[in-house]
């Protein structure tokens, strides 16, 4: 049903209200639905692999500032190298750069964080929160100490803008979330696991440590890839992934990752089609979608619902 | 066989475990008792691996606990915890299917079903197969846990006070189970008890511990005495033999 319901929304956001040429129209709205798309299933995914590895239901990957991580990896290049150089790169490469950089400072600190912390959930949220505040404010601070024309190339690489999502990248990041995805189907029985607990897990022979970094990294690799499409998302993975949880109260990963992408395309593909079409682009989705969100990410605080 | 040599546990400045030496022999119900606090859970645990131990060695049969593969080992020895958080998602049949794991890795076969349905059956569970977890009482999730246990079908069985919130039937029945798995088919049970009238009724052997040491080894004739009981716990309570059964006063 939901899956029927994205079609309609999908083949909406591509033919409704065009105007002119149907060979520019279609091309153009194909790669931002695909973009779209891209970004909703790797949030989705990176969400729910999070939330197994830390064993509740209120931290997300954007909580715990992954996402700021990257959007620091990018501006301290950018003040290093300067605006200049850093646009003079090519995309692809400066992409596949960015996720390297990520990989290895994300496993540094939130594979040292989770270790220190997997016993004790509300130090692993303050942490985390205090982490991505932190991580923000560098980033924040880079960005004033940079001069003006080198801050409008940050600010254009890292807001959450699905009016204008660049093609070239489209088809880097589609080949790395598939693979991060198909790693991500491979291992649904394990993650099933994993949800058990540390003792359970090793009880019946899986090795909980070691899947903590593999399923890290691929977490890395999600978030950086939505983050270089479109910025952060915020609160998006935390509300898709709670309706995923309503709607298909299951603990089997194979069904609670589809519905979660499913919910995630479903929202990002029918909010953008009808702020842009319907009620002609007023708002940016990310501002609607994180105010639902926090209030979601209140109510689960306030209702205890961690787990 | 189960040999833990020279095995020592610290957690910060504290001796929890202190150069323990013990050797469990294959086939039969081993019981492990002393006060709490004594080291039980944490020796179990280091058995099972799941804590890294610090020094000494302690192997099952020819797997050395710590070098072996995972899975293999999963395969050999399996461990019901003292506290299990089990997700509460669950029904109790997925909970009891995920100790056929080690086996078909997330694709059960016929065998793993049917093995499964044997479980829930021997458990009473059969009834309450389709229920979720977080609607169960206390005692039957207890026996969900037992069951999946039972559903690894592994030579060794570590149980940690598997009879908490079990009452006299289910605690009698699970004891039964365990001495005939024990007794016919030659699986290995170490298992926790408070209850030493258990221990001394269904144990081959009866392991006493007290400040992460081993102070006494061995048949419940030997160390269900007033001495022993007096020197582990530090109480005095009356003993009676009745039948040749041994019968501790409450
Ligand atoms: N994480 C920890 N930090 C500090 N001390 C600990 C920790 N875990 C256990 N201990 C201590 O180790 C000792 C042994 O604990 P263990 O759980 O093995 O006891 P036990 O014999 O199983 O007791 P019980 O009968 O109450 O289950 C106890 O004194 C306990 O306080
Ligand atoms: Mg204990």
């Amino acid at each position: 049903m939901l899956a029927v319901l994205l079609m309609a929304c999908m083949a909406g956001y591509l033919t409704l209200g065009a105007r002119g040429n149907w060979d520019f129209v279609l091309p153009f709205r194909g790669n931002k639905l695909v973009a779209l798309v891209i970004v909703a299933v790797a949030i989705s995914t990176a969400t729910v692999l999070f939330q197994t590895i830390t064993h509740n239901r209120i931290l997300t990957p954007a909580i715990m500032g992954f996402d700021a991580l990257y959007v620091l990896i990018l501006t301290v290049q950018i003040y290093a190298l300067g605006a200049q150089e850093y646009v003079r790169l090519s995309q692809s490469g400066q992409f596949i750069a960015n996720v390297v950089l990520m990989l290895i400072a994300a496993l540094a600190l939130f594979g040292t964080l989770l270790s220190k912390t997997r016993n004790d959930l509300m130090r692993m949220v303050l942490t985390g929160i205090i982490i991505a505040v932190l991580l923000r404010a560098v980033t924040g601070f880079l960005q004033r100490v940079i001069d003006p024309s080198e801050y409008a190339v940050v600010q254009v690489a890292s807001f959450a803008r699905f009016a204008r999502i660049e093609v070239e990248l489209l088809a880097v990041a589609a080949v790395m979330t598939c693979s991060a995805l198909a790693v991500t189907w491979r291992m649904r029985h394990r993650l099933d696991v994993l949800a058990l607990g540390e003792t359970a897990a090793i009880n019946l022979g899986e090795t909980p440590k070691r899947s903590m970094f593999q399923i890290l990294v691929v977490i890395a690799v999600l978030v950086s890839v939505s983050t270089a499409l479109v910025g952060p998302m915020g609160f998006l993975g935390l509300l898709v992934v709670s309706l995923a949880h309503l709607v298909t109260p299951t603990a089997s990963h194979a069904t609670l990752l589809l519905s979660a992408a499913l919910i995630s395309a479903l929202t990002l593909v029918g909010g953008q089609f009808v702020l842009e079409r319907v009620l002609g682009m007023s708002t940016p989705l990310i501002v609607v979608i994180d105010v639902i969100g926090g209030v979601v990410f209140l109510i689960l605080l306030l209702k205890r619902k961690y787990r | 066989m189960i040999e833990i040599s020279g095995v020592s546990y610290r957690i910060g400045g504290a001796r929890i475990l202190d150069g323990i030496n013990l050797t469990l022999p294959k086939g039969g119900i081993s019981a492990l008792i002393g006060p709490n606090g004594a080291g039980k859970s944490t020796l179990l645990s280091l058995i099972a691996r799941l804590m890294p131990h610090q020094t000494g060695t302690i192997t099952v049969d020819n797997l050395v606990v710590g070098a072996c593969p995972n899975n293999t080992f999963a395969r050999k020895l399996a461990i019901l915890p003292q506290a299990s958080d089990a997700a509460p998602l669950l029904s109790v049949r997925e909970l009891v299917g995920f100790g056929r794991y080690p086996y078909h890795k997330g694709r059960p076969s016929a065998e793993d079903h049917a093995k499964v349905e044997r479980a829930l059956a021997t458990f009473g569970l059969t009834d309450l197969a389709a229920r979720r977890l977080d609607t169960l009482s206390g005692g039957q999730r207890q026996r969900a846990q037992v069951a999946m246990t039972y559903a690894q079908d592994t030579d060794y069985i570590l149980l940690d006070e598997p009879l908490n919130n079990l009452d006299i039937a289910a605690s009698r029945s699970l004891m039964r189970v365990l001495r005939d798995l024990a007794a016919s088919q030659g699986r290995t049970i170490v298992i926790v008890l408070h209850d030493i009238n258990y221990a001394a009724a269904y144990a081959d052997l009866i392991v006493a511990m007290k400040g992460g040491r081993i102070v006494a080894t061995g048949t419940p004739d030997d160390i269900v005495t007033e001495a022993v009981v007096r020197e582990v716990f530090e109480t005095d309570p009356k003993i009676h033999r009745i039948d040749g059964k041994v019968i501790i006063e409450v």
